[in-house]
């Protein structure tokens, strides 16, 4: 199946698996959104009509909220993803985003009468480099001192809140110092639209080259191999492989804070324009769900993302539209997380199981031939 | 000074007894080789299961229904972790999402959108005679609502458990290494999927406390992170009973030192406070290898 001769182009891949888990996704939304309007007494009819106006149904509801709202879950979700190919467990893409944002936030009002074009690029560069430096203590104590990545990756996201809550207490607070929050970005420093008339911005066009470049350097690269081999089997990766296993972590797990960082950063440039404590709304835990239905593969994580955009936008509209509370978003992507963990099992038990049919497969015939 | 102090600790008690509660739980958990970042959905669902039952047959029932649900949210996240070996990290993560989402969802069809002013029974406090009266921590130790009484009879009871009964010692071995207990005639799944269980029942007791002895009704997400800051209190206890009640107290000194500055008038970061304990956790988990060392087996599904 996968040897040489019988390789599937990347888009055939792509599209053999996409599909039939897109329909399963479709299938699982609409039963929920039905399950609760009969169990709630809404209009089911009403329910679904609201969900598609608000996700997909107009160019407006799909450029203005289901991607805008998919950048910052693609980002943390590559970044997550990222993470666990190498096998680094990264809890703390919230914390990273947030310091992502407070740093982009900081650069971009202090250097606000400078050239537009510098300013963002200059505050994307802080959003990444704050995100990588929030990744570095937690990166530290797992590489020297053993300290488990996902206790000390919660920790320091409880940390990022409490300092962004003094920050707009204190030294980025608004002139008035009224409200807890920074001052709006000046007009100037906001990420171009894509679209002119909408809100796409220009985050989402580097979330997909983000994606991209990921998958670049997964699939074709040698860190990329180092990364893969570092995740899947990191004793023989050290034994047979000679690599270091222990800087590979630690360099994979600042570049993955440094992706967070970058979408907290965006998120400030391109949609809340100011710093406060809930710019995140829980992107970095729903950034689990993103990677994983995204097989934690950087093009699949990026369409993964755009799912849950819509979701989350359509969700939006029923709740104004049809008066279903909107977390039932929440229990949606705990059944697509705790159903990918199912079908995986399944997976696993049924490739365990010996074959059906007599006639062994090719590889066992090899492992036969080797053991004879 | 002494009428500053005295609401500080009776605070501090206060915040830090679901903190406590949750968090010895998980302490079990994690003792057996398993970390439940599920915790927050089992708060959230006992917060949830308190009302609904105090709501319907009484005080009784509230705490009952809580440890129901507390158990409901934890034997999922078992099934998941045990039975389908699934990661324990990701499935907690989705476990705190059904638990978050499917309270808010039931609350709002049950309760409808405003959250109405519901009148549900509370526990209030339960005075102690003559010893609350000592000054200082009289009001905080012995003026506080029953669950934090609780607390003070399972820390001991748990120690001793845990480290004084075979059961305790199979726990710990489970948890170090699941092989070697297997191959002492232990069965592993069995001893994780009740720590389990008991940490989603003591889960729900905290989401009990936040409803009956606290905040006097539910709110979505009013659990607000303690799950999380759970895991937290355990790493910052070394895993140990007393200590991760001695942690619990700090996280809850942080929380009460905000209110105390404000009440003071002075104007320093509180923040420091609040991140403080988190710091402190990190550094116990760097700095003291030797003791706050997390069970060997942590995390892994076989």
């Amino acid at each position: 199946m996968r040897g040489p001769a019988g390789r599937r182009s990347p888009v055939h891949e792509l599209a053999a698996t996409v599909v039939p888990a897109l329909a399963l996704l479709v299938v699982l939304v609409v039963a929920i959104l039905v399950i609760t309007s009969l169990a709630g007494g809404y209009d089911a009819v009403a329910v679904m009509r609201a969900f598609w106006r608000g996700s997909f149904g107009s160019s407006d509801a799909l450029l203005s909220s289901t991607l805008v709202r998919a950048t910052p879950l693609i980002l943390a979700g590559l970044a997550v993803a990222f993470a666990f190919r190498a096998g680094i467990l990264n809890i703390g893409a919230e914390g990273q985003i947030l310091a992502g944002a407070a740093a982009a936030t900081t650069v971009a009002l202090t250097l606000a009468d400078r050239p537009a074009a510098l300013v963002i690029t200059a505050a994307l560069v802080a959003g990444a480099a704050g995100g990588a430096a929030w990744a570095l203590l937690p990166a530290i104590l797992l590489r020297w001192f053993g300290v488990l990545d996902v206790i000390s990756t919660i920790m320091m996201n409880f940390v990022a809140l409490h300092g962004v809550g003094y920050l707009v207490r204190g030294p980025l607070q608004e002139v008035l110092g009224i409200y807890p929050q920074s001052s709006t970005l000046p007009d100037a420093v906001h990420l171009p639209m894509m679209v002119p008339g909408t809100r796409l911005h220009l985050g989402f066009a580097l979330a997909l080259v983000v994606s991209i470049a990921l998958a670049v350097i997964l699939r074709s690269t040698a860190a990329g191999f180092r990364i893969r081999v570092t995740g899947e089997n990191p004793f023989a990766a050290r034994i047979a492989g000679g690599i270091d296993v222990q800087r590979t972590g630690m360099r994979v797990f600042l570049m993955s804070g440094a992706i967070a960082g970058l979408a907290g950063a965006i998120e400030v440039l391109g949609v809340t324009f100011a710093l406060y404590e809930n710019l995140s709304p829980g992107f970095g835990y729903t950034a689990i769900a993103v990677a994983l239905l995204g097989a934690l593969d950087p093009v699949r994580v990026m369409l993964s993302g755009i799912f849950f955009g819509a979701l989350e936008a359509g969700a939006g509209a029923m709740q104004r539209d049809a008066g279903v509370p909107s977390v039932l978003v929440s229990v949606i992507q705990a059944m697509i997380i705790l159903g990918l963990l199912a079908t995986a099992w399944w997976r696993a038990k049924r490739a365990a199981a010996p074959p059906p049919v007599p006639g062994a497969s090719e590889g066992e015939r090899l492992d036969e031939a080797t053991a004879g | 000074m002494i009428d500053v102090a005295a609401p500080f600790l009776e605070a501090t008690v206060r915040t830090a007894t679901p903190l406590a509660l949750a968090a010895l739980g998980e302490m079990v958990a994690e003792r057996a080789g398993v970390i439940n970042i599920g915790v927050e959905g089992a708060i959230i669902a006992g917060a949830f299961g308190a009302l609904v039952g105090a709501g319907a047959a009484g005080l009784g029932a509230g705490f009952a229904l809580a440890i129901v649900a507390g158990c409901l949210v934890s034997m999922v996240f078992a099934v998941f972790v045990v039975a389908l070996r699934a990661d324990q990290i990701i499935t907690g993560a989705a476990v705190t999402l059904l638990g978050l989402g499917l309270t808010g969802v039931l609350y709002r069809t049950m309760y409808g959108a405003s959250g109405a002013a519901l009148s549900i029974p509370t526990t209030g406090v339960l005075v102690i005679p003559v010893i609350s009266e000592l000054p200082w921590v009289g009001r905080a130790l012995f003026a506080q609502p029953v669950t934090t009484y609780l607390l003070y009879a399972l820390t001991p009871a748990l120690a001793w458990w845990l480290y004084r009964t075979h059961a305790g010692l199979a726990l710990r071995a489970v948890g170090e290494s699941p092989d070697a207990a297997r191959a002492a005639g232990v069965r592993p799944d069995r001893i994780r999927v009740a720590a389990m269980l008991f940490g989603g029942a003591l889960a729900g007791l905290a989401g009990a406390t936040l409803v009956l002895a606290q905040a006097g009704t539910f709110a979505e997400g009013m659990s607000a992170g303690r799950g999380f800051i759970a895991i937290a209190v355990v790493a910052l206890g070394s895993w140990s009973p007393w200590r991760t009640l001695l942690a619990a107290v700090l996280f809850g000194a942080g929380f009460a030192t905000q209110t105390l500055l404000q009440a003071l008038g002075w104007d320093v970061p509180y923040q420091i406070f609040l991140a403080l304990p988190y710091l402190l956790a990190l550094a116990a988990l760097a700095g003291a290898a030797g003791r706050a060392r997390a069970p060997a087996a942590l995390g892994r599904s076989n």
